[in-house]
């Protein structure tokens, strides 16, 4: 693949709202190098989540363009973009969001049911991806059974079992305590550094973005400003 | 979209989701089965007499209803019209052995009434002329006579809870000298001779229930019945005649219009069953909405969630239906014994499965499809947003 990972050109999102039409990103530009760990800031309604579900391709712009491993995912339909997702993208949700009557690894195996994969391969790529996050020895826990920080290294387990291209975290840490917040951090930060990951992540909280290469600032909709570390 | 196969886990996941919502849907469901076979058999058991009457045979009863007498003397005036192949009579006797528990189906016939069954009533013809040159004998069903013990050459002792006898003797003794035996019609009868029945009655004498006629031609059935109404017409005893499936329908209507009692109940049943099933999907998928929007996330198709959906839909009906007409089968076999001598054919259709399968698709279908539409078109991020 050549340039960057991902180019975003003149993004644009609007909402209505009854009459009224609420802009909540003004023609943003964008690119992120692969390998590159870039942490979003801005007050509440500054456009972040709304820029993260534009780059997961979970919600559509109303003008502008989104290309991602060199691909336009707007001219993507429906079925397609969903497929696309599956394949190219790994989320972590703030409330980790996992699915209350599986287990840990049937949790982590479910991006694996879209794969031509044997349930014994999906098997040992979920147990894998738990290990990795050091979660191995719960796989069998369903997540009620486990602490919030667990359940968001499950949640992230998930997020990389398919070796996505590109890892997008909504306040990963936002409802987790001190501690657990930085084991979440520390797995980022390996993941970016060892596996060369790409990561782009929602966050108010300054120090989880300190552990970002790069930290972009957006204000009603626009790059305010942006950090280099 | 996804290879069904692979939703599995997911559906296997919803169902456990809520344990005890889901078993009793499901015993909602088995109910409105168990009901619509057992109302299957009930139908089959009042209406097996219609599925199995003869084109080329008519009855005559009294006008006034089916259950007054004709006299006798009118077999030589029906035998007289033209195109009449065979004559025979009729008559209920209502049969007791030993004590008023035990109810028989029991006929006083002419000697020549098998010739109008030969195809649906099975004599060994040694049998039958056994019986033909004994008065006091009787042909019995094998049915009957394997429910009690009885074998052919035994005396058994028949009361009737219609008729005495002239010389005041508690019961008719009737010799057991054949079996028949039959694919369609109920063995749990007996035959006696009428001649027997009519020299011994102390009332009644000389009467008979129905005159059963067989006709040369079916074609010929409408004419000779109008013949032989208007042979009687403006007597005592005015005829009404009828093709016998006809008669057969009228008697099962005796009771009310089965067929239409039948289908309004299971039809009732069926949509509060619509209800419940389609309640507990909308619960269901309300619950979810956030697991929804996840697996949307990580890639599954619109197609693949309402799939997932329906499919469930159709798992909770199809256990349900399968479990009713199981249950409805093994209560039809069991309650099937008991009812034998009144109900004879007190058993669930064919037909009735083939019907039940196409109800339970229906039912999973029309109560899956708005949540599944609701869930295939939820919105990912408004969802995600709401949790």
């Amino acid at each position: 693949m050549n340039g960057p990972l991902v180019e975003v050109v003149a993004l644009c999102k609007e909402y209505r709202r009854g009459e009224e039409v609420v802009p909540v990103l003004a023609g943003l530009d964008l690119t992120i190098e692969a390998g590159d760990y870039v942490a979003l800031m801005g007050p509440s309604g500054s456009g972040k989540s709304t820029l993260l579900n534009l780059l997961g391709g979970l919600d559509r712009p109303t003008s502008g363009a989104i290309r991602i491993g060199g691909e336009d995912i707007g001219a993507l339909d429906s079925d397609a973009l969903a497929a696309w997702r599956g394949r190219t993208i790994g989320f972590v949700f703030q409330l980790y969001n996992l699915l209350p009557v599986l287990t840990a690894e049937q949790n982590v195996e479910l991006p694996l049911l879209l794969t031509d994969l044997d349930a014994r391969e999906r098997r040992r790529r979920a147990r894998a991806a738990l290990d990795l996050v050091g979660l191995g020895d719960r796989a069998r826990h369903r997540p009620r059974e486990l602490s919030g920080g667990q359940e968001q290294r499950v949640g992230i387990a998930r997020a990389i079992v398919n070796d996505p291209m590109l890892l997008l975290c909504d306040e990963p840490t936002g409802d987790l305590d001190r501690k657990a917040g930085d084991q979440v951090l520390a797995l980022f930060d390996a993941l970016n550094r060892e596996a060369g990951k790409t990561i782009v992540m929602v966050t108010h909280d300054p120090r989880a973005a300190a552990r970002a290469k790069r930290i972009l600032h957006l204000e009603k909709g626009v790059l305010l400003r942006e950090e280099v570390q | 979209m996804t290879g069904a196969w692979r939703l599995l886990p997911l559906l296997r996941a919803a169902l456990q989701r809520h344990r005890l919502r889901l078993l009793f849907t499901i015993a909602s469901i088995t109910v409105a089965f168990l009901l619509f076979g057992l109302l299957g058999a009930v139908r089959t058991a009042l209406t097996a007499g219609v599925e199995i009457a003869g084109r080329d045979r008519l009855i005559a009863t009294q006008k006034v209803s089916i259950i007054q007498p004709l006299p006798r003397a009118y077999l030589g005036r029906v035998r007289q019209i033209s195109g009449v192949r065979t004559v025979s009579s009729l008559t209920w006797f209502g049969g007791i052995y030993q004590d008023p528990t035990k109810q028989l189906v029991v006929f006083a016939v002419d000697a020549n009434y098998f010739d109008l069954y030969t195809k649906e009533l099975l004599v060994d013809p040694l049998e039958r002329s056994r019986w033909l040159a004994d008065r006091t004998g009787a042909l019995v069903g094998a049915g009957i006579a394997a429910r009690y013990g009885w074998h052919v050459g035994d005396t058994v002792p028949l009361q009737s809870n219609i008729y005495r006898r002239r010389d005041g003797a508690p019961s008719w003794p009737v010799h057991i000298l054949g079996l028949y035996h039959s694919d369609s019609v109920d063995t749990n009868q007996i035959f006696l001779h009428y001649e027997y029945f009519n020299e011994s009655v102390s009332f009644g004498k000389d009467a008979i229930g129905w005159i059963l006629i067989q006709v040369a031609d079916p074609a010929m059935g409408p004419r000779i019945a109008a013949e032989v109404d208007a042979t009687f017409a403006n007597s005592n005893a005015e005829t009404k005649t009828s093709s016998e499936k006809a008669v057969a329908q009228s008697f099962a209507n005796q009771i009310g219009d089965i067929g239409k009692i039948l289908d309004f109940v299971v039809t009732a049943v069926f949509f509060a069953m619509l209800l419940v099933t389609a309640n507990t999907m909308a619960q269901s998928v309300r619950e979810r909405t956030a697991e929804i929007a996840v697996l949307k996330t990580l890639g599954f198709t619109d197609a693949s969630v309402l799939v997932l959906v329906l499919a469930e839909s159709l798992l909770i009906t199809g256990v349900g239906a399968a479990l009713g007409l199981f249950l409805a089968t093994a209560t039809t076999s069991g309650l099937g014994a008991a009812l034998r001598s009144f109900l004879p054919h007190f058993e669930i259709p064919a037909r009735a499965y083939g019907i039940a399968v196409l109800y339970a698709l229906g039912l999973g279908l029309a109560a899956g499809v708005l949540p599944a539409r609701q869930a295939m078109r939820l919105e990912i991020v408004r969802a995600l947003r709401a949790t």
